[in-house]
């Protein structure tokens, strides 16, 4: 059991909390995930990635979007109640600039919504590790961005912030300061985290420089430990496995168009699903 | 009894239920003998001296002893029997293919020219281990464990290799964890199997059975990620580990348009429909895809589960497509069987050339081809030939791929100096089952590739054994 230590909602649908988890606060790195359940008997398997963690006081944290009947119910959750079951660290952690035998450089890292939660003990590693960090934050407004002040410690005014309506930063899309600062010469390696069409035009930005560009994948996924398939996609014209091959993967090399179709394959059973919950009155307390 | 008169009793039919009905239902459809049904078939054993069923069978139960008391009626006692050699006999008699092992030596078999003939065995062991388990009667059960040795046994996984590895240390007085990834104890007996072949209340029994023993059980825990397999031998104290993590990573095809939506492993189908219970209509979270027309692709028992899951998920068609004939397929003939009986279209000597998708990317066709049997192959089949210009399209809205498994590279990527072979399973002395680390056992699927229940069972016995033998000399 997984007790719930801290909840805050950061906007409409967004939450964040700390949940007691030693085992997986000690082994995990960064770049890797965690599955939970609200219910074991019925519940879904919830890929959800690691957005910070205590070793000493063995909780870690996760951010996450309401957006389906199974992130609803952890929603509903409250500080003090648990988690049932709560699987990882999974997926292989992040190669680290400066740790993996390249030697430390600029790296930009560009986090779209909540893909700036995984991003953030990625940019801490990067910083640890001794490279120049920059950090490209997007969101639709200002109300939308996560773990901003955690970003801008790393960062410092190395941190840009896109808004889709200016509300906040500048106006416009990630893939424009990306595309400057390729431009300059001052870009290294890319990693890049958030929505999938954001992931592609990421990496059709930085390929025409030849810059190293990883992404974070994030798909359909049951087991989460090389059982089920249901997580694979192509890269460099091969299948490979998110649970186990990444979820980081050579964003040059990703298929995007058919991994953000499969990842729409159940999407009329969540729309039933979110109705379901909805009708249940969950949120009605 | 003479043995004419014993010859003159017909072999006993399993009661089931009907195909059309239990094709729409996850109940089980073998419905389990009477007890005069299982007095009956037992009775018709020969009793040979030679004993070759006993040779047939992977943990060398002691067959025409357990069938001697039951011929009496005396099934509890037959039961005891059983249990000196398998852990696992409500199961094994369900799932294990009896037909290819203890049936197929059968003397009586022999003597009626068909394998047909030979006795039952499996369905006299599975009525004794669920009259037990109906009347809550474990004294079967040998639960009790020699005085503690003060030894530790970590258990990686817990399907039938596992469950066995730690019943067997237990019982040596070692103390056992078992480590499963999962939320759901029973590994691929409660992923894999569905309902309709092996019901879950039945592994649950098996699995209280390790309670009872003290061993303990941790869910939600993954050797290699959560705790590095060398993390539980060198700082939590444990002086043996074994490894039972199974089959990995599903085949695929590697033809054009599996990367549509509608396509699955069985693998994914199975699991979504039967650990994360899809089957129990608007109950489960877990979405499932609920295809009106269903192309399952493979001959082995995985396929024959998954198809005949589609048709009760509420297919209205289903095609079992293989490209060999159906003298060649691996699966149980029971299950094949099964899957005609209720409706599967078996399409043999074809096979899938391209999946087709239309505009949203959802697959709306099938592209196969038909083939001939040409020479062996190294597997000593009559190898497939496609024939050329044969192609045809069949109208499908879901591909379920069925073509076996890689092995998990979980443990093995975390474990330096663990050897695995080109496959990428771990390799393992034949007669202990010990790999290249001290102190560290495999068995199961990680070790054999995809196999069987009962083979799983006997790796892990040998296992177990070797544990205990290595913990006794440490």
């Amino acid at each position: 059991m997984h007790k719930i230590l801290r909840k805050q909602r950061l906007s409409e649908n967004v939450y964040r909390m700390d949940v007691e988890a030693p085992l997986i606060a000690r082994e995990r790195r960064a770049g890797q995930f965690i599955i939970l359940m609200v219910d074991q008997e019925l519940g879904e398997r919830i890929p959800l990635t690691i957005a910070d963690a205590d070793a000493e006081k063995g909780s870690i944290t996760l951010i996450f979007q309401s957006v389906g009947a199974s992130t609803m119910r952890l929603a509903s959750l409250e500080e003090g109640q648990e988690i049932p079951a709560l699987l990882g660290p999974l997926g292989r952690p992040t190669e680290i600039r400066g740790e993996n035998g390249e030697k430390p450089g600029r790296v930009v890292c560009v986090g779209g919504g909540i893909g700036v939660a995984p991003l953030h003990p990625i940019a801490q590693a990067l910083k640890a590790a001794g490279n120049q960090v920059t950090i490209i934050m997007g969101a639709r407004n200002k109300d939308l961005f996560v773990m901003e002040e955690e970003m801008r410690q790393i960062a410092g005014d190395r941190l840009i912030l896109i808004t889709d309506d200016g509300s906040s930063g500048r106006k416009g899309l990630v893939t424009e300061p990306l595309k400057e600062l390729c431009q300059a010469g001052e870009v290294d390696e890319v990693i890049v985290i958030g929505p999938p069409v954001m992931m592609k035009f990421c990496a059709l930005t930085t390929l025409p420089f030849q810059v190293k560009t990883v992404a974070s994948l994030n798909t359909i996924m049951i087991d989460g430990t090389g059982m089920c398939g249901g997580c694979r996609v192509t890269v460099g014209g091969k299948t490979r496995f998110v649970c186990v091959d990444g979820p980081e993967f050579d964003a040059h090399q990703v298929e995007w168009d058919q991994m953000i179709r499969r990842a729409s394959s159940f999407r009329p059973q969540e729309a039933e699903g979110r109705a379901h919950v909805c009708q249940a009155g969950i949120f009605t307390k | 009894m003479t043995p004419k008169e014993k010859m003159a009793i017909p072999p006993q039919a399993m009661p089931e239920q009907p195909p059309a009905i239990r094709a729409r239902n996850m109940k089980e459809v073998a419905l389990g003998y009477t007890p005069e049904q299982a007095r009956l078939e037992a009775s018709r054993c020969l009793q040979c001296p030679t004993r070759p069923c006993v040779q047939g069978c992977p943990v060398s139960i002691d067959i025409p002893g357990f069938l001697g008391l039951a011929a009496q009626g005396d099934f509890p006692g037959a039961l005891k029997i059983i249990r000196k050699s398998s852990l696992l006999p409500a199961v094994c008699g369900r799932v294990c293919p009896q037909e290819k092992q203890c049936q197929k030596n059968c003397t009586m078999g022999k003597v009626l020219k068909t394998v047909d003939g030979a006795v039952a065995i499996g369905r006299v062991e599975r009525f004794c281990a669920d009259l037990a388990r109906e009347t809550g009667d474990v004294s079967g059960q040998e639960t009790a464990c020699a005085p503690a040795t003060g030894k530790r046994v970590a258990v990686i996984g817990s399907g039938p290799a596992s469950i066995t590895v730690a019943a067997d240390c237990a019982r040596a007085g070692h103390a056992v964890t078992v480590y499963e990834a999962f939320h759901q104890l029973g590994g691929v007996l409660v992923y894999g199997i569905p309902e309709f072949r092996l019901p879950k209340a039945i592994v649950r029994a098996e699995i209280d059975g390790l309670r009872r023993m003290g061993v303990r059980l941790e869910t939600n825990f993954v050797v290699g990620r959560t705790r590095k397999l060398k993390d539980l031998l060198e700082k939590d104290g444990f002086d043996a580990v074994f490894i039972g993590v199974g089959a990995g990573l599903p085949k695929f095809m590697n033809i054009p348009g599996e990367d549509l939506i509608g396509v699955f492993s069985a693998n994914e189908y199975l699991t979504r429909a039967n650990l994360m219970k899809a089957y129990l209509e608007g109950q489960a979270d877990t979405p499932f895809w609920h295809g009106k027309r269903v192309a399952v692709l493979g001959g082995g028992n995985v396929a024959m589960d998954a198809s005949r899951m589609a048709l009760r998920l509420g297919a209205e068609k289903v095609y079992l497509i293989y490209r060999r004939s159906l003298a060649e397929m691996p699966a149980r003939r029971e299950e094949v069987h099964h899957a005609q009986e209720e409706g599967v279209e078996f399409l043999v000597l074809q096979n899938a050339k391209r999946i087709l998708g239309d505009k949203d990317g959802k697959v709306c066709g099938l592209e196969c081809l038909r083939y001939e049997l040409g020479e062996p192959d190294a597997s000593g089949r009559r190898s497939p030939v496609a024939i050329p210009g044969s192609e045809f399209t069949l109208d499908v809205d879901t591909v379920v791929v069925a073509v076996g498994n890689g092995s998990n590279p979980l443990v093995p990527s975390t474990t330096p100096g663990l050897e695995v072979n080109a496959k990428g399973n771990i390799v393992v002395d034949p007669d202990t089952n010990a790999t290249s680390l001290p102190g560290v056992f495999a068995g199961g699927d990680i070790v054999l590739g995809a196999a069987t229940v009962i083979l799983a069972m006997g790796e892990g016995r040998r296992a177990a054994a070797a544990i205990n033998d290595y913990l006794q000399k440490k």
